[in-house]
C-alpha cells in the first residue's frame, strides 16, 4: 500500500491507538482511563478501515467503543467507594517487563520473517465486505455463529441474575 | 507524485502496533489494582488479536491456493467481538457483586480465596 493517504493514515491512526493504549496505562483516575480506551478503541477501528476491512470498523466502533466503553463506566459508577486512582499493585513492574518483552517478540518476528504477501496490494481485493462476511458467518460458520449467540444470550443473562438485589 | 518503497506500509508495521498493543495489554492486566482497569487490559489485548486477524485477511496471499476465504480472518473477529461482549457483561457484574459484599474492587484486598 503505497499511496500517500494510507501511509500518512496509517502512522496517524497507529499514534492514536498505542498513545490512547499507553494513556490508560498513565492516567491517574479511572474515568480518564475509560476515555483513553475509546481513543485507542477508534484509532484501532481507523487502522481497520485502512485494512479495507468496512465491516469489522463499524462493529468495532459500535461493540467497543459505544457498549463496552460505557458498560466499564457504569461499573466505575456502580463502585463509588473503591479508589479511583488507577494505581498499580505490586506486580507492576513484571507486568510492565512481560509486557515490553512481548511486545519486542512479536516485533522482532513481525519484522523478521519474510511474510508470503499478496503482490499487488492496492488491487481492488475486497470492494465491500459486508455481504461476504454475512455469507461466511450464515454459510461455513453457522454453528459457530449459533453458539456465539446462545453464549451472548447466556452470559448477559448470567450478568442480570448476578447483580440481582435478592429482595427485589 | 511518487512514493518510495521503503515508505510503503507492509504486513509487519500493522503486525508491530498489534504486538505493542497487546503489551501494552498485558502490563495493564498484570500492574493495576482496580478490577475495571484489569478489564481495560484485557479488552486491548483482544483488540490487538483482531488488528492481526485483519491484517493477514489483507495481506495474505495464500487462502485461495488453500480453499479458505481471504475473509474466514474476518468471522474469526465477529466472534472475537462476541466473546469479548459477553466477558465484559460478566466481568463487570462480578465487579458490582463484588463491590456490594466487600466494598472494594481492590484486587489487591479480595484474597478470600487465598491459600
Amino acid at each position: 500500500m503505497e499511496s500517500a493517504g494510507i501511509i500518512a493514515a496509517f502512522w496517524i491512526l497507529a499514534a492514536v491507538t498505542v498513545g490512547g493504549a499507553l494513556a490508560v496505562f498513565l492516567s491517574r483516575n479511572l474515568i480518564h482511563a475509560v476515555v483513553f480506551l475509546v481513543l485507542s478503541f477508534l484509532g484501532m477501528a481507523g487502522l481497520f478501515i485502512t485494512l479495507s476491512a468496512d465491516f469489522i470498523a463499524v462493529a468495532q466502533i459500535l461493540i467497543y467503543a459505544g457498549a463496552v466503553s460505557i458498560l466499564m463506566v457504569f461499573a466505575v459508577m456502580l463502585t463509588p467507594m473503591s479508589s479511583r486512582d488507577n494505581a498499580n499493585s505490586l506486580y507492576a513492574m513484571p507486568g510492565v517487563v512481560l509486557g515490553l518483552a512481548v511486545a519486542m517478540g512479536v516485533a522482532f518476528v513481525a519484522n523478521d520473517v519474510e511474510w508470503s504477501v499478496l503482490a499487488d496490494l492496492d488491487a481492488d481485493r475486497f470492494p465491500t465486505t459486508v455481504g461476504a462476511v454475512g455469507d461466511l458467518l450464515l454459510g461455513r460458520y453457522l454453528l459457530a455463529f449459533e453458539v456465539a449467540s446462545i453464549l451472548l444470550l447466556a452470559a448477559l443473562i448470567g450478568a442480570i441474575m448476578l447483580v440481582q438485589e435478592d429482595d427485589a | 507524485m511518487s512514493i518510495p518503497e521503503t515508505l510503503s506500509i507492509e504486513l509487519a508495521h500493522y503486525l508491530t502496533v498489534s504486538g505493542v498493543i497487546f503489551g501494552i495489554g498485558i502490563a495493564i492486566a498484570l500492574s493495576k489494582r482496580n478490577a475495571i482497569a484489569v478489564l481495560m487490559g484485557v479488552e486491548l489485548m483482544l483488540n490487538a488479536v483482531n488488528l492481526a486477524f485483519v491484517a493477514f485477511a489483507r495481506f495474505g496471499d495464500r487462502f485461495e491456493a488453500n480453499g479458505i476465504d481471504p475473509l474466514a480472518g474476518h468471522a474469526f473477529v465477529v466472534f472475537v467481538l462476541t466473546v469479548a461482549a459477553a466477558e465484559a457483561a460478566v466481568a463487570l457484574a462480578m465487579a458490582v457483586l463484588v463491590y456490594r459484599r466487600r466494598e472494594t474492587v481492590d484486587l489487591d484486598r479480595i484474597n478470600l480465596m487465598r491459600w
